[in-house]
This record gives structure tokens, sequence and C-alpha cells, in this order.
């Protein structure tokens, strides 16, 4: 059964028309890679399946795990199951990352951590950032780690991951990309990644890769291959590249 | 006017009162206080410092400690004018009020409480407080103002005094809990000597009708430090002007002003801040920022900053809005619904974190916001 299932989607923001027809099957278990040049709608996908409100849909549906949520709010895509770890969360002012691990639980954010969160947090080396206000004066890999730790206390059935490979250090990436893989292997969660640079795919097994051009999904196929024709010839080479796939199945 | 009787301990005290004094900050236990001050309506109900603080401390009724000690006189309305103004006024006329003295060394682990209460309606209550930490002394004091659930008017007047001697460190942390046609006229001023710290926490989480201070602190001494720090949650109509005033008269002092109000239903709210740098070297920062929750209230933020010297390093930021929506979404996104998010992020605003207290007393003052906070 697919997790995710997008029909014929158009999507506007702030007026302009930014998604264009966009179709996309994602099957449970799997984990899919978006590549694509700035400004080319890989962000606006994600953030629409998240359903932030200023993504307009104008036109398709997005089904996930066979109900329609197109018209959701975010609060009630997450309690579904979607999780989405933001390219660049917010700072929030007194509210700690303790708390936050907390409300990603679905807890008060006043209880005892349990082992689990606390052995959670342990793996992500944030022990001494939980008392913390979110976010502030973390580094690039803090903040990556937080969103990756908070998703993991979600225990969503699908992840939407914008860019987890970008402003990061080394060491923080490899964390991020193990824990979320053994996550990965062990729920059966499948997983949609922004990737910019494609270093994510170093630490993580992911089945399909798309090129999203123009508001449009260009091509896909495997990950490998197409991030090595994107490294040899750019972006340029796909919109020359006569084997594109749009549509089939996609 | 009615003479309240005095008690010798807090279990004595009338059921209603006492729920009331616990509601702002009281400990009934006092197992983990240095000595417990009630004063309700015009009648100081209790006194007393617990056995292990006795010879470090002294807690008088100023009337009573103006009798004791002639040099007090140099104390009493040394640092504000009787005739600074009409409140300041009424107070010289008649006053009651504690008189609390850390003597020098004293290093008092646990927090002396107070609790100043209005219990009858339209009642006028003047005190008139002096503070006197002795060279090289620690202490705290929390102090709860509040009126009884029966009284649904009256003014508070108050007058305090602190005299931070050398090397003395002194926390000052004030609940307001008053009913909401209360009128509140505090009028307050530390003076600084070298090397010491005065730091004033101020919570005021429920409505009032009409408040309005402007506590000073006079940093006299070299290496002075001053913290100052407020927490408003302005609802239902209230009316705020508060501020906070720091004067560097001496070199190598140091000082902050933290200001954070939230503001709905109609309230206003003026957060005044100052921070004066007459001599150098001096280090300050007044930090202001004010959420309005809805377009029935108003935050006016005034922060000022004095140099009058060029060797001072004076900032300040401040900032007015409403939440900033990508953090409710970010929330939302965890799951939380969008009063859910909301409510999380203005109690994260007011988080008494930014209080700076130690740990037993941040423990003790969020009980008492999350006892008052139940009602927001």
């Amino acid at each position: 059964m697919n997790t995710l299932e997008i029909e014929n989607l158009s999507v506007e923001v702030g007026g302009k028309k930014i998604l264009k027809d966009i179709t996309l099957h994602l099957p449970g278990g799997e984990t899919m890679v978006f590549f694509g040049p700035n400004g080319s709608g890989k962000t606006t996908l994600m953030l629409t399946i998240a359903g932030m409100p200023e993504y307009k849909v104008t036109d398709g549906k997005i089904v996930f795990n066979g109900e329609d949520i197109t018209s959701m709010k975010v609060d009630e895509r997450a309690k579904r199951g979607l999780g989405v770890g933001f390219q660049l969360p917010p700072e929030i002012i007194g509210v700690k990352l303790r708390d936050m691990v907390k409300i990603c639980g679905g807890k008060n954010p006043r209880e005892d951590l349990t082992r689990e969160e606390s052995e959670l947090i342990e793996r992500f080396n944030l022990g001494d950032f939980i008392n913390r206000d979110l976010n502030s004066g973390f580094s690039g890999g803090e903040r990556k780690r937080a969103e990756m730790l908070q998703l993991l206390a979600m225990k969503p059935v699908m992840l939407l991951l914008d860019e987890p490979d970008s402003g990061v250090d080394v060491g923080s990436l490899r964390l991020v990309g193990r824990e979320l893989q053994n996550y990965l292997d062990s729920s059966g969660a499948s997983a949609l990644i922004i990737t910019h640079h494609g270093n994510i795919l170093e630490h993580i097994k992911a089945e399909t890769a798309c090129v999203m051009m123009d508001g449009r999904i260009w091509c896909r196929g495997d990950p490998g291959e197409i991030y090595d024709n994107i490294l040899e010839k750019g972006y340029r080479g796909c919109v020359e590249c006569e084997i594109r796939h749009p549509g089939e199945g996609l | 006017m009615n003479e309240k009787k005095k008690v010798s301990s807090l279990t004595e005290l009338p059921h209603g009162i006492l729920e009331a004094a616990y509601k702002s900050g009281i400990d009934a236990r006092e197992e983990e206080r240095s000595g417990t001050y009630m004063y309700v309506d015009h009648s100081r109900v209790l006194s007393h410092i617990n056995e292990r603080f006795k010879g470090k401390l002294e807690l008088l009724d100023t009337t009573e400690a103006l009798k004791k000690y002639s040099w007090l006189e140099d104390y009493y309305w040394g640092l504000i004018d009787a005739d600074k103004d009409e409140y300041t006024r009424r107070v010289d006329e008649k006053f009651g009020g504690y008189f609390l003295r850390i003597l020098p060394g004293a290093k008092i682990e646990f927090p002396l409480q107070s609790c100043l209460m209005i219990s009858s309606s339209g009642m006028e209550q003047r005190v008139h407080n002096i503070v006197i930490a002795e060279e090289g002394s620690e202490a705290r004091v929390i102090t709860g103002c509040t009126t009884h659930p029966d009284a649904k008017s009256g003014q508070h007047i108050g007058v305090s005094e602190f005299y931070i001697k050398k090397g003395a460190r002194f926390n000052y942390t004030m609940i307001h809990n008053w009913g909401e046609d209360t009128l509140v006229r505090p009028r307050s001023v530390a003076r600084l000597e070298d090397n010491s710290t005065f730091i004033s926490n101020y919570v005021l989480l429920q409505p009032v009708k009409d408040l309005q201070m402007y506590p000073r602190v006079l940093c006299e001494g070299e290496n002075a430090t001053a913290g100052l720090n407020s927490i408003v949650y302005a609802s239902r109509g209230s009316g705020v002007d508060i501020g906070s005033g720091i004067e560097f008269n001496a070199p190598g002092c140091r000082g902050e002003i933290i200001s954070r109000v939230i503001a709905l239903e109609g309230s206003r709210v003026t957060a005044r801040g100052i921070i004066k740098g007459n001599t150098s070297p001096a280090k300050g920062h007044l930090e202001c920022k004010g959420i309005l929750l809805d377009d029935s209230s108003i935050i006016h933020a005034i922060p000022e900053l004095v140099g009058a010297r060029k060797d001072v390093d004076l900032s300040h930021e401040a900032a007015v809005g409403r939440i900033a929506e990508k953090e409710i979404i970010y929330l939302m996104s965890r799951g939380l619904s969008r009063d859910d998010a909301t409510s999380i992020i203005v109690k994260g605003f007011l988080d008494v974190d930014i209080l700076g207290l130690p740990e037993d007393l941040q423990r003790a003052v969020r009980e008492i916001l999350d006892k008052m906070a139940a009602g927001m």
C-alpha cells in the first residue's frame, strides 16, 4: 500500500503558481529523495504535504495512509503520523527542548522524561541542551539533531525532511543519518527527503530519487544514478536529458 | 478600623486569609523559609524568624524599629522624598510595614517570606518597608501582595527603601496578585555600595485596575551590580504603568533590565526602562519585549539610555508585536492545536527562567505561578 498518494497537485503561494500538476506515489516503508535547483518547488511540495497554511492547493489531492488530508490543518496531519523536519526551525523563547520532546510524544511538557526519551536524547548527544530554549544559540548541527530528536519522539508514519544535510557538521550528519535509518528500518516508516548536496545519501538508503524543476517532477530513478548525473552535468544536464520519466507511476 | 488579631504561626490564621496568602506564595509550613512577615490591612498579624536564623536576621515593624533605633532616622525616607507625590505623603502620615536587617556577614540560605494583604473592600493599605543588607550579607525575600477574595476593591501604597552595603547580595522577588479593582502604588529605591549585588524580580499575572511603579536602583559604590526583571500578564482591562531604572554613579558598575509583557482583553501597559551611565566604565543592557494577543490592547515600550561619559557601554532591545506565526505553526507541526501552541509560547515568554533565581527559589516561584496560572 502507498503511504502517500499525490494526484495532479497544483499549489499557489501568495497568488503565484509554484507546483504544477504533480503526481507522486510513495509506497509504505520506502524512502524517496528530492533533488532540484533552488526555487524548483521542492520545499513547497514538502510544506504543502505538511499542511502549512500559506501553501494553497488549487487543484488535486493528497492522500495519506488512505485518507484525504488535502484540507486538514497542520496539527491534524501531525496527529496522523506526518513528521516534518524543517530546514530552518525557529527559536522559541522559554520553550525548552525537553518540553518539545514531551509535546512530540503527545504528553504534558511538565511530565518527567521516560527512560526511553532520556536514552533518545543521549543518543543525539543533546543531554546538555534539554533545558535550553529551543534552538536558542544552537549551532547548525545541534539544530538538525534537535529536529531529528523531536521527530523520532513523534514516532511518525512518514517523515518529511527539508535538507537535513545542509549547514551541518560531518559528525552531526552521520549521527542524524544513522538514527534516521535505524528508525526507518525498525518502524517501517516512509521518508521523503530534500537534499541539495546529496550528502545524506552516504548515511541512508533511498529507493528512489526525483528531480524537480520549475514546479514539476522532471525525472525519477535510481538515487545513485541521478545523483552522479547531476554531479557530472548539473541540472542543465537534466533539462537536456532525453531519458526523463515524467509521470510514470510517480 | 479593626485591628487584626496577632498570631504566632501561620496556621492560626483564619482559613480565608491563609488561603489567600498561600495563593500569593506564602509557604504555611515555613520549613524552607528563614522567617515570615504578614501584614493584613493595617495590622501586622505575624512576624517571626526561624530559630536557626536568630541572630542573623532582624525583623520588626518599621514603627517599632524607629522607636528602638535612633540611627534608623538616617535611613527612614533616606532614599525617597516623603513629599514626592500624594502617595508618599499619605504613607508619611500613617503607615505599617517591616524593617528587615540582615546582619554583617550573615548568609541566609532560605528566603524570608512576606505577605501584604488587603482583606476588606475599600481599604487603603499603606506600608513603609526598610531593608538593610549589612556588609557581606546574603539574603533573599519573596513578597506576595494580594487581595482577599472577599475584598473587591482597595488601594495599596507601599514605600520600600533598600540599603545594600559593601559586598552584600540581596534578591527581592515580588509577586502581585491583586483584586481587579485595586489601585497600586509602590515606591521603591535601592542604594548599592561597593561590590554589592541587588536583584529585583517582579511578577504580575492577575488583572489589576491601576498599577503604577518605577523602582530605581542607585549604584553608588564601585563594581555594584543591579538586575531588574519583570514579567507582566495584563488581562481583563488592566492598567499597568511599570518601569525599572538603574543609575551608575560609580565606576565598574553593571546592570540589566529585562521586561516581558503580554497584554490582552483591553489592557494598557506602559513598559518603561532607563539606564543612566553617569560614570565609567559602566555596562548596562535593557531588554523590553511585549506580545499583544488581541487588537484591543496597547503596549507602549519606552526604553531610555542616558550616557554621560564616553566609556559607558549601554544598549537596549525592544520589540512589541504578536506571536510569530511561524512559531505557532512549528508547534502545530508537532501535533499541538493552535490554542495549545499559543498557550505554550505565552507561558514560555513569561518563563521565570529570566529571573535568574537560585534553583530552590525558582521552584517556589514556579509553584506559585502555576497556582495563579490555573485561572489564566
